[in-house]
């Protein structure tokens, strides 16, 4: 889950690292009183779940409340890379001495998680690794088991180089970022500056965060009553389609197997129900590479019911330009082979088409598999064993519907 | 022989009253694995298919009288830390955790402990492990019969991201009369226990594997591990890799996690393209397509089609 930059100062600031007094706005007006308060020249900044804001002119500067509302007023409007922004942060443009950069990531080769720190914040910690290596410490947590202690985040620094008051002032600074990273599973705590002001003291000017999925359920409290985001607020990376909301709504309806269904970026003709998730991934290439063209991508797996497996095979048939679907699977165990052919040849009829004519190639091999092939057969649908291989599939069902529209 | 399992091989099923851990224990059991015990906490007395069910792992290992060599961890994400810290704590040694969606941070905590006591971890995210005619640990293969039938004993380890794909590639080699030493459901996280380098040294100790076959994903490391490990390890065995998701490659899929929790392309380095070629340069012959695979092992073992 992806944090806006107003969301994420909150965090670092619930950790007790220090951030400039900021406003978070959703209008221009808020953002004429967030200015006058702060009182002198602010920045505005678009709260928006992509990179490449300033480039976008997503982030301008004001010497007074009338212009921040002006510039509020521009940024509110202004799309950034298919996003709206959710509103604009106005912070006071603060007298920086020196830039840093503090974060923590995932080392998943080594399992454990990885502070980095430089003395050359503002930009992309990856081009300072690659052009100044000597200007970046790096080093692990001592252990994923105990709370990342204080001397390994002063080694990384000194790492980068940094020494003097600096190193002992940015010390409890990254020590923390690195324990929020841990309490709260992130995947990602990155402040970006870390400014040194003029008199000295460290101020986070902006922070980036991103916390697995997989542990949102445990970090309620952060989520909901601290940053007050909604349950349904899941910052997909792009809007679903229809099909996707569609075919999550059937798998939600009911708790036997799980399908899933993705259609963002394909456009084809051929309507893939296939599965599980390694099959698919080898499925979607193997119709690609013999000159196919996928509608969708699917997942079917943990065995689900005929009606589930009906109504994903419906929703595929249902997209503008589908001409068939090809029903395949890696040889299963779990997932019943007679239940999904069952599934897909009620979605055909229901639909009033031909299995026979609709269903390009049926390659599900394991469980159930004769009872699954009997019926198939009775409505003259094409189907294989585990004697055809899921390239060899895939190329049949290609071969039909290229062979069809010519 | 085989990698990690052996006939006279023990484990314990946590989570053993659960619906799934329920069919797994019939299937392994009928595959001639010895299932010493199960755990479900509140649940002691019962039995699962004639296997006694404890409240905790000590009672478990305190009834079967010795040490207890292996668990399968069917318990939900939010307590699946305990469940292996526990079997850890009680000496086990080989953990094979089933279990999805448990967050990388716990994760690593359980590799961690393992590794301090001298432990290991199979997943999570996983079928688990079979070695053909000795015995499976985990719902790899499905029921002893589907087992039997995709899975022949023979000279070739197999390591896998994906359960399913463990077995549609075990039954391609056994159909091409070549067949299966040990074969492994690594699991499809970002963070797992044991990554194709971390078990090549026990293929590499085994007599009976001649030859390795792996299934990868873009995103991660992991690949670009095993590469780096060949070129600093002499090893004795070829291996022939698959790649899957190389639609991912494309620019609209970036960002996007497809299949696995862990296959998600989200630097330059964990594409497809990015890790054929890291794979290749370790001299790791990579497949284009998956029916290819038992021709190329075949060629690398000297064995004429």
């Amino acid at each position: 889950m992806r944090f806006y930059e107003f969301e994420s100062r909150r965090i670092i600031e619930l950790a007790g690292i220090p951030v400039t007094k900021y406003g978070f706005c959703k209008t221009a007006a808020e953002a004429r009183e967030a200015a006058a308060e702060i009182g002198g020249p602010v920045v505005i900044k678009s709260q928006v779940l992509s990179g490449g804001r300033m480039k976008a002119g997503g982030v301008k500067f004001a010497d007074s409340p009338e212009e921040a509302e002006t510039h509020a007023a521009d940024i509110l409007e202004l799309e950034i890379n298919g996003h709206m922004p959710r509103g604009v942060l106005v912070d006071p443009k603060a007298e920086v001495k020196q830039e840093y950069y503090a974060g923590v990531v995932w080392d998943t080769t080594a399992k454990c998680p990885l502070m980095l720190f430089s003395d050359m914040g503002g930009i992309d910690i990856e081009q300072v690794a690659e052009e100044h290596p000597d200007h970046v410490g790096q080093g692990h947590l001592v252990s994923a088991l105990v709370d990342p202690p204080e001397f390994r985040a002063k080694e990384v620094i000194a790492g980068a180089g940094v020494s003097g008051r600096a190193l002992t002032r940015a010390t409890p600074i990254l020590t923390r970022l690195a324990r929020l990273f841990r309490d709260y599973d992130m995947t990602l705590a990155e402040i970006n500056p870390l400014a040194e002001l003029a008199d000295g003291s460290f101020v986070a000017l902006d922070a980036h965060m991103e916390m697995e999925n997989e542990a949102v359920g445990r970090h309620e409290q952060l989520l909901r009553e601290h940053l007050e985001i909604a349950p349904d607020d899941t910052r997909e990376t792009y809007e679903p389609s229809e099909f996707e909301r569609n075919v999550a709504a059937i798998d939600a309806a009911d708790h036997r197997g799980v399908i899933q269904g993705r259609d963002h970026g394909f456009t084809g003709n051929l309507g893939l129900v296939i599965g599980a998730g390694g099959g698919s991934l080898t499925l979607t290439d193997a119709v690609r590479s013999q000159g196919g063209k996928p509608a969708n991508y699917s997942e079917i797996g943990g065995n689900p019911s005929v009606a589930k497996a009906c109504g994903l095979a419906k929703q595929v048939l249902e997209k503008e330009g589908v001409e068939k679907i090809a029903v395949m699977m890696s040889i299963v165990s779990n997932t019943r082979v007679d239940i999904v052919a069952r599934g897909v040849i009620k979605a055909c009829l229901e639909l009033g088409r031909d299995p026979a004519e609709t269903i390009a190639i049926f390659r599900i091999p394991g469980a159930w598999e004769e009872e699954g092939f009997k019926i198939l057969e009775r409505y003259g649908v094409e189907y294989c064993d585990r004697s055809v291989s899921m390239w060899e599939a895939a190329g049949r069902a290609v071969e039909k519907i290229q062979g069809g529209a010519a | 022989m085989s990698i990690l399992l052996s006939d006279d091989f023990t484990f314990i099923v946590q989570g053993i009253t659960g619906r799934e851990a329920v069919n797994l224990t019939r299937e392994c059991l009928d595959y001639g694995s010895k299932i010493v015990g199960g755990v479900t906490p509140g649940r002691k007395g019962r039995e699962v298919h004639g296997v006694p069910v404890f409240d905790t792992v000590a009672q478990a290992v305190e009834n079967h009288g010795e040490e207890i060599d292996g668990s399968v961890v069917t318990v939900p994400p939010a307590f699946t830390k305990d469940a292996v810290f526990e079997a850890i704590l009680n000496d086990i040694k080989l953990i094979v955790i089933v279990t999805e969606r448990i967050p990388r941070g716990d994760v690593a905590e359980m590799v961690q402990l393992a590794s301090l006591r001298g432990a290991r971890i199979i997943g999570p995210n996983c079928l688990g492990l079979i070695a053909p005619g000795v015995g499976k640990m985990g719902g790899i293969g499905g029921p002893a019969r589907d087992a039997a039938k995709a899975y022949a004993a023979g000279p070739v380890g197999v390591m896998s991201r994906s359960g399913g794909m463990t077995t549609e590639i075990s039954s391609s080699l056994t159909q091409a009369g070549l067949g299966v030493s040990t074969a492994v459901s690594i699991g499809g996280d970002a963070i797992i226990g044991s990554t194709y380098a971390e078990l090549m040294p026990y293929f590499e100790a085994d007599d009976q594997t001649e030859a390795i076959v792996i299934y990868t994903e873009p995103g991660g490391r992991m690949e670009a591990e095993l590469a780096e490990w060949m070129a600093e390890n002499e090893s004795r065995l070829p291996i022939v890799a698959f790649m899957a998701g190389k639609f991912m490659d494309d620019e609209e899929m970036k960002g996007m996690s497809f299949g696995h929790a862990g296959t998600i392309v989200e630097g330059k380095e964990d594409t497809a393209t990015e890790k054929i070629a890291r794979l290749e340069s370790a001299g790791i012959r990579v497949v284009e397509r998956i029916d290819e695979i038992p021709d190329a092992v075949k060629e690398k073992l000297g064995v004429t089609a």
